[in-house]
Parts: structure tokens; C-alpha cells; sequence
């Protein structure tokens, strides 16, 4: 099979287990963005397909080879560091040139990959300067291109992108995902910002206490998320209790919501309802009611925080769907069956 | 913080105790030496003020040169040993745990606390045929019999690498640890072996701290008298146990000044020299 392919893979240091029996398949020419909070396991795993770190237990298999032992300078890949190391003591040509003079390419042909490189990333001219001479963007570019110096087989990013202002590193974002589409190249990036993955990712993994929770595309996990730590943690959420009466009625904060199923047999689930789901409307008509208790009006979109005994709602509109609404106004919020996702506990 | 550069007198005062101590324990005697080594030496141990170049010219032979070749070339050799072993020896440290490094330090500081008497006396005694270490050899079968290693230039040598090693480890040790080890993990994933990955990567980032390290110990090594005399035979005798000789046993003080001036001025432009490569080195 073409593709990465890990088997249960886990990491232990000592009694701690970083990465718990990871299982996850990466066709080919995939862009996949491991997400998940400081400490979840994500970059631990990138290291260990990265061969920086050895597996306490599993497999990883590249293209159809056990890659497992093998050590990280024979796996052809290209790595782009948190920390960018880019290497001080050589200049930018020779930052880009490193895979290709460690491998003995001839001259001529590094000098020409790297021009191509260069020209890539929009820095041709640079080759000469001192990488200490660069800006933040400048220096991201450069350790992408030394990374795909070789054209690797897998190409690994972890936070790649952290160090940059906001605006640049939105840019950046765009950039590498045009970049990978045009090369095709199989790449791993590691990040904890939601936004970076659902700009890049063709598929997200969602990792928490070491765990895979959810692989999917993005729109996907965000419609669709698997429970309620990956509702939680791509996008704001409203996690609300659901009860289901014996013979299946299943009922909101008291307001029955027909046609909404909960999961065969089970008499209460979570539901997660997206703040742009929820609509105000006037109270009573079948509709849960509640109190406004704040109004965040950002311009492009409104955000009404509603107290419904006891349990805040929130609910996001733009400007022109905006329910006329001020604080301490009784609202009614309506829920219908297509908005509620069900979550498994 | 904004350092202001000082405005009155006064602000100089924090200066004044180090800048009393360093003419007083360094420029002074050191001019003193100047000026002797330009004396007219006198029969019987004594020395008259005079300017004369006596000294220096005497300096200037076969016999005095070659000494001075073989001090410059002993120091040269002591700190590229003592960089060849001490690089890996630190980069390999700094990789270890907290602990582990905590023993080793302590372990090259307490190296650090013997005296150069005692350093020599106890490889003179290791390297002797009676009760040295080729008598373990022997009884490991590698070696037919026991053998004295010394006096020998190999028997200098080991010694005075000994002595510098701790130094060079605790001058390597900083710059090692604060160098990224991303940068390593980096060339690995790039394609580079570690072997590979230290060379180049390593040691070209690392270069400045590998340049001033070997100057300290070359000057260190270049200062060394008495093991030498420990452990070598009169042929590895350095400059530095000559001046003793000439200033002591001769009682010639100009001459011994004179040597001593010689072998700053000669040290002086090594380092120099060394300093201008380096820069060309970096500009190229």
C-alpha cells in the first residue's frame, strides 16, 4: 500500500504513555494535520514516523516497508522543525544544498535545485546571504525548501508556523497548502490551531492524552464530531444534555425536540449545537425559553449569550439575520433535529 | 536596561581596586621584566642596568630556537588533543542525564583541585616498568614483559593533555549545551548520519568556541615546566623550564627576561594570527 501506515503504535517514557495505540492510515499524496492540545502526543508521534524517536511498541510502515527501526537519515524525508534549525554557520544556498551534499549530488545539480528551490519560495537572489540576515517568513520558507530539497517521500512540519504574526502565518497557511497540492507530497504537519488545520487539512486528526479521537476531514469533525472533547475543541460549541423518554421522545432542557433520535437504548447523550445553528426566536411556539444575558456585537457577527435555567447558550448571527435583541430580553431558543449532533460518550 | 557610559570621575571608583591590583601584580612586574631582559649581566649572579640586546641575540641560535620550536609545537599538539577528545567527550555530556553530568563535573573538577607535582609524580609512577600500567598488559598476555613508557615525549604528552582536559571540557561544556539540539535532529532528518551530523553540523557551528578553546590551551600547555621535567628527558624540556633554569640554577635573570619576553611576543602573534584566520574564515 502506498502511504504511511501506523499499527498501534505506543510510546512510553517510563510509566508515562505519551502515544496510546495509534492507529491511523495516510493515502498518498495526503495533507493531514494532527491537532490536539500541549501535550497530547501529536509531536511525540511525528518524531517517532520522523525516526527522532523509537516506538515503544507498534509499527510504522512506509509505501509497504516496516520503517520502524529503521534510522531517521535512511527514511528520505524532510522535517521542518519548530525551532526552523536552520543551520547558522551556512548561508541560505548551502541551508537548502545540505540533504543534496550529504547525499554527494554532483555540483552542478545542487546549484541547480537549490535556483529551483529558491525560485519556489519566492526568495531567488537569496542564495549567498547569511540566514541570521532573514525575517521570520523568510526563514520559514528556507527550512520548507531545504526539507524538500530531495523531493521526500513524507514531509513532516511541527508547528511549523507558530512563530509567525497572525497575518503571516494565515498567508503561510495558504501557501504550504498550494505548495503540497502542486508537489503532491504526503505531509504531516503538527499543530494546535484549529484554524491552520481546517485551511490545510485534508484530513484532521484530533489527539488528546495520547489518543486518537477523531480522523476526518475537517468539515467533517466540525460537523460531525466524534464526542465532546473534539466538538469542544475545533470551534465554539454548545454541549447540551438530551434525555429520551421509554418510548424514544427525546427532550431538550425540557422542550421535546421531535424527531431527534439518541443513540439505540441510551436514555441521555450530549448534544453539541454550533453557536451559528442556534436561532432566536420569540418565546413560547415550541421553543426553549431563556434571558439574554450579554450581547457581543463583533461587526461581522453578533454573539447573544442566553441563560436557559441555569446552562448558557450561545448563539452566532450575522448583522442581517440579527434577531432584535438587547440584555435581560426573553428569547426563545429553537432547536431542530438537523442541528443536534449526537455525541458518543 | 540602558547602560549610560560613566560621566564623572567617580564613576570610574568600581574600577579603580581591580585596575591597583592588575598594575600592581601584573604591569609592574611585567615592565620590570622588560627592562631586565635589556640588562648587562655581571659574573656571580648579578646584573647591572644597561641597554643591551646581548640577550636576545644569545636567544637567537640553533639550541634556544629549537627549544622554542618544540614548546610551540608541544603546546600546538596538547590542544589539538585536547580538543580531539574533549569535543566528542563534552557533546556526548551534554546529551546525558542531569545526574550523569553532575558526576562527570565534579569528577574533572576534582582533577582540577590536584597539583602539577602530584599529577606528575603519579603518571611517572604509572608509566614506570616496576609498578606501571604495562604490567597489567603483561598480565593480560598482550605484553612479554613489563616496560618504563618513561621518560618519553608520549609520557609529556599524556600528562599535559590530563592536566588541560578538565579545563577544555568546562570552556566546551556552555556552548554545547546551549547549542539547539534540534540542529542535530535536523541533519538527521536531512540525511546525515550522527557521525555525519556532528561534523557537519556540530563542529562548523561551534567553531568560534573551538578556535578561543584551543588558544587557551595552547597557552596553558605552552606555560607547563614541570612536567616535562617529570616526565621527559632533557630533549622535552620546554622554554619555560629553560627560563627557570637561566633565572634559578644560572642565575642569569637578563637572559631568563629575555627568553620570557620572547616567548610572549612569539605567543602573542600566534593567537593573533589565529584570531585574523578565523575572521577571513568567516568572511569567506
Amino acid at each position: 500500500m502506498s502511504g504511511l501506515a501506523l499499527q498501534n503504535v505506543v510510546k512510553e517514557f517510563g510509566s508515562f504513555t505519551a502515544v496510546n495505540n495509534v492507529e491511523l492510515t495516510v493515502p498518498h499524496g495526503t495533507f493531514v494535520c494532527m491537532l490536539g492540545p500541549s501535550g497530547c502526543g501529536k509531536t511525540t508521534l511525528l518524531r517517532m514516523i520522523a525516526g527522532l524517536d523509537l516506538p515503544t511498541g507498534g509499527a510504522i510502515h512506509l509505501d509497504g516497508e516496516d520503517i520502524t527501526r529503521v534510522p531517521t537519515h535512511k527514511r528520505n524525508l524532510g522535517m521542518v522543525f519548530q525551532s526552523l534549525a536552520l543551520f547558522p554557520h551556512l548561508t541560505v544556498g548551502e541551508n537548502i544544498a545540505y540533504p543534496l551534499r550529504i547525499r554527494n549530488a554532483p555540483k552542478e545539480d545542487q546549484k541547480r535545485r537549490v535556483e529551483e528551490l529558491l525560485s519556489m519560495i519566492h526568495l531567488s537572489g537569496y542564495a549567498d546571504r547569511p540566514v541570521s540576515k532573514l525575517s521570520g517568513g523568510q526563514r520559514q520558507r528556507v527550512a520548507i525548501a531545504r526539507a524538500l530539497a530531495i523531493s521526500p517521500k513524507l514531509f513532516l512540519l511541527d508547528e511549523p508556523l507558530s512563530a509567525l504574526d497572525a497575518k503571516l502565518r494565515e498567508a503561510m497557511q495558504v501557501e504550504l497548502r498550494q505548495l503540497q497540492q502542486k508537489l503532491g507530497i504526503t505531509t504531516i504537519v503538527v499543530t494546535h490551531d484549529q484554524r491552520e488545520a481546517m485551511t490545510m487539512a485534508d484530513t484532521v486528526v484530533v489527539m488528546n492524552g495520547g489518543e486518537i479521537r477523531q480522523a476526518a476531514s475537517p468539515i467533517e469533525i466540525y460537523r460531525r464530531p466524534a464526542d465532546s472533547f473534539v466538538a469542544d475543541f475545533i470551534g465554539q460549541t454548545n454541549l447540551i444534555e438530551a434525555e429520551a423518554d421509554s418510548v424514544g421522545h427525546v427532550s431538550v432542557l425540557g422542550q421535546p425536540v421531535p424527531g431527534l433520535a439518541l443513540l439505540p437504548g441510551a436514555a441521555k447523550a450530549t448534544l453539541s449545537i454550533r453557536p451559528e445553528d442556534v436561532h432566536l426566536t420569540a418565546p413560547g411556539a415550541g421553543a426553549i425559553s431563556g434571558t439574554v444575558t450579554f450581547v457581543r456585537d463583533l461587526g461581522g457577527t453578533i454573539e447573544t449569550f442566553v441563560d436557559v435555567a441555569g446552562r448558557q447558550i450561545v448563539a452566532v448571527s450575522t448583522p442581517r439575520e440579527r434577531p432584535d435583541v438587547t440584555v435581560g430580553q426573553q428569547v426563545g431558543v429553537a432547536l431542530t433535529p438537523d442541528v443536534c449532533v449526537v455525541l458518543r460518550k | 536596561m540602558r547602560r549610560e557610559p560613566p560621566q564623572t570621575i567617580g564613576d570610574y571608583a568600581p574600577l579603580l581596586f581591580p585596575a591597583a591590583m592588575l598594575t600592581i601584580f601584573f604591569v609592574v612586574p611585567f615592565g620590570t621584566m622588560i627592562a631586565v631582559s635589556f640588562f648587562q649581566r655581571q659574573q656571580g649572579g648579578f646584573y647591572t642596568p644597561a641597554f643591551v640586546y646581548d640577550n636576545y641575540a644569545r636567544f637567537l641560535s640553533a639550541f634556544f630556537g629549537g627549544v622554542l620550536g618544540f614548546s610551540l609545537m608541544m603546546a600546538i599538539a596538547v590542544a589539538i588533543c585536547c580538543i580531539v577528545l574533549a569535543l566528542p567527550f563534552t557533546y556526548m555530556l551534554t546529551r546525558m542525564a542531569r545526574n550523569v553530568q553532575v558526576v562527570w563535573l565534579v569528577a574533572l573538577l576534582s582533577v582540577l583541585s590536584l597539583s602539577e607535582v602530584i599529577i606528575g609524580f603519579a603518571w611517572s609512577t604509572l608509566f614506570s616498568r616496576t609498578a606501571g600500567i604495562t604490567n597489567i598488559l603483561v598480565a593480560l598476555g598482550l605484553m612479554g614483559e613489563a616496560k618504563a613508557l618513561t621518560p618519553s615525549f608520549a609520557a609529556v604528552l599524556t600528562g599535559m593533555v590530563y592536566q588541560a582536559f578538565p579545563y577544555t571540557v568546562l570552556v566546551l561544556f556552555p556552548a554545547l549545551v546551549r547549542l539547539d539540539p534540534t540542529l542535530t535532529e535536523a541533519a538527521r532528518t536531512l540525511g546525515a548520519s550522527p557521525l555525519k551530523a556532528f561534523f557537519t553540523v556540530v563542529v562548523p557551528a561551534l567553531r568560534n568556541t573551538i578556535v578561543a578553546t584551543l588558544i587557551m590551551v595552547f597557552i596553558f600547555a605552552l606555560g607547563s615546566y614541570l612536567l616535562p621535567q617529570l616526565l621527559g628527558r632533557p630533549q622535552h624540556w620546554t622554554l619555560s623550564v629553560l627560563i627557570t633554569d637561566q633565572a634559578i640554577y644560572q642565575s642569569n635573570m637578563p637572559f631568563a627576561a629575555a627568553m620570557a619576553v620572547f616567548l610572549v611576543l612569539v605567543t602573542l602573534g600566534l593567537v593573533a594570527l589565529t584570531v585574523i584566520a578565523g575572521r577571513k574564515g568567516e568572511a569567506a
